[in-house]
């Protein structure tokens, strides 16, 4: 019988460059499962850039990347999906023209094979409908669930990207700055939500205020020029002398 | 022997001409982000006003004429650009769209205006002579046409690389909005390119006269040709679009000698080849 | 209230032959075949995200294939219709390949070329295609022994592929593959990270487009009894996606109402006017300037204002 595999995420000597310029450096890090992980880094230092390389929206130039024991490295955006891997977006990607109950079930179409079918429509899907009632629920949303996207506030428009990615019970999460913008109500609600997701999903966030997001990370990487500098556990890494020189130093 | 001289030149001149249409349509793409379908109608019509102009005023200077043709064309693709275009940066679809339409309406105009039967361009009679090196005769014209090419070439890589102007271009191609953020008069700039991208196509056509003529069909017949050297060339880099006009010159030329029906399959297939394994194309920079 | 509107008019469609004189059937049935490649077009255009200006290039392949095969190898109408549209099939499933590797404005160039390229295969390639002079005495079929020659019978027979086209294409774009392609056209990368692989979304979509094209071609071919190069033209892809923009692209009546008012403007314009490209290059510029979104959100537009202006 195969034991689990040990990590959730295992990034392993991950290296990208655009010609000359080097964006990604040798970088290596593990994830268990149901870790709350905290990316920081100045401006520059690669965090989304590493984030589009475990999506999949990027192409390492070297290195291997695998989820729970898979090699991801050379997958699809959408075969990583499959594997269990969620994401929300620093920029708002939903469709705006649509209410947020088709967004949160055209989400959770992604994962089945009835989203080839040609002939029946996704109101057919009764079941479908349901769930993505229960999650906008759970995010509190479903007053809105009948309006458009277009005509929600921000900070609602935050809860429903990260409804859509919890939607499909991912094994692990990707956060990308998902705090960015929102009013300190709006944070203190998204906060929450964050802090409510459920331990069978890992999380790795990326975020610049750092204030508001320690509360929810256990440990803590620090990237700068594409490089780990610290990686450990939230509280060492804050007191880490190196960590003062990245930020102080700028 | 002379079958194969012939051919050669008749493919560098081809190449030459096809530099002259792509090199305008690859800075227009790169810089504005912009299909102009418009191009080949722009060559058409410069030809026609340099044919026209030859045939009416005697002993017109082939050059004159020439310029005079790029000068008149770069002037309709600067009004253009600014009443139309220019409303339209919102919406890069309606932009291409617009650029169809105008074809058609410049294509029309030409055969209303002058008719359907093609008109000849002579050529200057001090180059109808042909050269002859090592016992070869070479169409003296046609070496003319490269030479033109080249010096095109020049005059273009010169300015990008070493002027102000070629450096606002370039950082404008590279990231149009920091390029406005830095102060770059980006607008300015894309008139002026379009206006130069027209130029060069409308001088091209009188510079191709002596050897296509003036005809109706004949924005149809180059722009395809085109749109296959920037594909293969790759968007927005000088040297693609030099490099892939005299490869599509080649093929073209040695294509429809020896294989007449099957010319076009033969032009197929190195934008398949190139579009399958490196869909930037040659040297191509940006992605779209 | 749309219920009955829609009885109506299907009543008086299929009631025209009975009021209207030859010219005018005729021209419904041209009228029709464009509401077809239309619909087509607006599958990849509309919902696909995907602008293509080579579409032409399948109702061209389509008819010479008819043609081909049933003047020279006298090949039946039956089997020769099925070779035909499935060639057309085969043909956008390769030049989606290659289309599809760019997308924008890259992927719009590609489809120029290629169906440049074909154009100038059709001329060029006279032992199969007779070149210039086209394919000529092209007969109709007789589907279950009905003759199509009359206007009218021709009519009816359009009309009832055209009402069969509209009917696939609707469930299709409306169904949960709709959904997707919608979402892909949208958010891509979004749609990536969902689970959803735009790539193979848009190449199906676009070889089912080419289908219909094809089918388009078809028709046309038995109504006109001829084919020639320049129903390949870049002019004819232009005339079908300025049908579709002009009508309102992304809806489903967009392009019935666009390729109706293409195809009549053609027609009356041709009889007063010469020069039809001019016109067409203008009515182009005219409409992106002036009407971007097409006439049906226009018209929606401003029935909901005047809705809204009650209150």
């Amino acid at each position: 019988m195969m034991a689990p595999p040990a990590y959730a995420l295992e990034i392993t000597s991950l290296c990208k460059s655009f010609g000359g310029l080097s964006v990604t450096q040798d970088v290596s890090l593990t994830i268990r499962a149901g870790e709350r992980r905290l990316i920081i880094g100045p401006n520059g230092a690669g965090k989304t850039t590493l984030f589009n390389q475990i999506t999949g929206d990027l192409l390492p130039t070297s290195g291997q990347i695998k989820l729970f024991g898979k090699d991801i490295t050379r997958l699809r955006p959408d075969q990583r999906a499959h594997c269990g891997l969620s994401r929300t977006y620093q920029i708002i990607t939903l469709f705006t023209q649509d209410t947020l109950e088709h967004n949160v079930t055209l989400g959770l179409m992604g994962l089945r094979s009835a989203r080839w079918n040609p002939v029946r429509p996704l109101s057919f899907y009764g079941d479908l409908a349901k769930e993505s009632r229960r999650i906008l629920e759970l995010a509190g949303l479903e007053k809105l669930s009948s309006h458009p996207v277009s005509e929600i506030a921000y900070g609602e428009k935050r809860r429903v990207e990260l409804a859509m990615a919890l939607a499909q019970k991912p094994r692990l999460l990707l956060l990308d700055e998902p705090l960015a913008g929102l009013s300190s109500s709006e944070r203190t609600t998204v906060k929450s939500l964050i802090a409510s997701i459920p331990r069978e999903t890992a999380v790795i966030m990326i975020e610049h205020d750092m204030d508001t997001a320690l509360d929810l990370a256990e440990t803590v990487t620090l990237l700068n020029y594409g490089r780990v500098i610290v990686d450990g556990e939230r509280d060492a890494v804050i007191a880490d002398e190196k960590t003062r020189e990245v930020y102080l130093g700028n | 022997m002379q079958f194969w001289i012939v051919q050669t030149l008749n493919s560098l001149s081809l190449g030459g001409l096809l530099f002259l249409l792509a090199s305008g349509f690859s800075l227009i793409f790169g810089l504005m982000r912009l299909a102009n379908l418009t191009h080949g109608a722009f060559f058409m019509v410069g030809a026609y006003f340099g044919a026209v102009a030859l045939r009416t005023f005697d002993g017109l200077n082939f050059w004159v004429a020439a310029v005079g043709s790029g000068i008149l064309v770069a002037a309709i693709g600067g009004l253009f650009e600014r009443l139309v275009l220019r409303r339209l940066t919102t919406n890069p679809l309606g932009q291409v769209l617009v650029t169809l339409g105008m074809s058609f309406i410049i294509a029309d105009a030409c055969l209303v205006t002058w008719g359907g039967d093609p008109i000849p361009v002579p050529t200057p009679s001090y180059l109808q002579a042909p050269t002859r090196v090592f016992g070869f005769a070479f169409p003296t014209y046609r070496l003319v046409v490269v030479v033109c090419a080249l010096v095109v070439a020049f005059a273009l890589y010169l300015m990008l690389e070493y002027t102000r102007i070629g450096a606002m271009i370039r950082a404008g191609v590279d990231d149009r909005q920091m390029a406005r953020a830095v102060g770059i008069p980006v607008s300015k700039l894309f008139t002026g390119v379009f206006c130069l991208g027209a130029g060069i196509a409308g001088a091209g056509g009188v510079l191709g006269g002596p050897v296509l003529s003036a005809y109706p069909g004949l924005d149809a017949d180059m722009l395809p040709l085109a749109l296959i050297v920037v594909i293969l060339g790759g968007v927005g880099s000088l040297l693609g679009a030099f490099v892939g006009s005299f490869i599509i010159g080649f093929i073209y030329t040695f294509g429809t000698a020896l294989f007449p029906d099957l010319a076009y399959i033969i032009l197929f297939l190195p934008m398949i080849i190139v579009i399958a394994f490196r869909p930037r194309g040659l040297f191509g920079r940006l992605s779209t | 209230m749309k219920w009955i509107a829609l009885v109506v008019l299907a009543a008086l469609l299929a009631a025209l032959p009975s009021f209207a004189g030859e010219f005018y059937i005729n021209l419904a049935s041209q009228v029709l075949i464009a509401i077809i490649f239309a619909l087509s077009l607006n599958l990849l255009v509309g919902y696909g995200g995907m602008t293509s200006l080579g579409h032409a290039s399948y109702t061209g392949i389509a008819a010479y294939l008819v043609a081909i095969l049933t003047t020279r190898y006298g090949i039946g109408h039956g089997i020769s219709a099925v070779v035909s549209i499935a060639g057309t099939t085969v043909a956008a499933a390769g030049f989606g390949l290659i289309a599809l590797r760019a997308t924008g404005l890259s992927f719009l160039m590609i489809t120029l070329a290629i169906s440049q390229v074909l154009w100038g295969l059709a001329y060029r390639m006279a032992s199969v295609t007779n070149g210039d002079n086209g394919i000529t005495g092209i007969t109709r079929p007789m589907p279950f022994g009905i003759s199509l020659e009359s206007a009218a019978a021709f009519y009816w027979f359009a009309l009832l592929v055209a009402a069969l086209a509209f009917a696939a294409m609707t469930i299709f774009v409306l169904s949960a593959f709709g959904s997707s392609l919608k979402g892909v056209r949208d958010q891509p990368r979004r749609m990536a990270a969902l689970g959803f692989h735009p790539w193979m979304i848009r190449w199906i979509t676009f070889i089912y487009s080419g289908f219909w094209a094809g089918v388009s071609g078809l028709l046309y071919v038995y109504y006109s009894k001829y084919i020639h190069p320049t129903s390949l033209s870049t002019t004819n892809s232009a005339e079908g996606l300025l049908g579709v923009i002009a009508g309102g692209s992304g809806t489903l009546g967009g392009p019935i109402v666009g390729a109706t008012l293409v195809s009549l403007l053609k027609n009356y314009a041709s009889g007063y006017i010469e020069r039809w490209n001019m016109l067409l290059g203008a009515v182009f510029l005219a409409i992106v300037l002036l009407m971007p979104t097409g006439i049906v959100p226009g018209v929606r537009k401003l029935f909901s204002r005047t809705g809204e202006s009650r209150k």
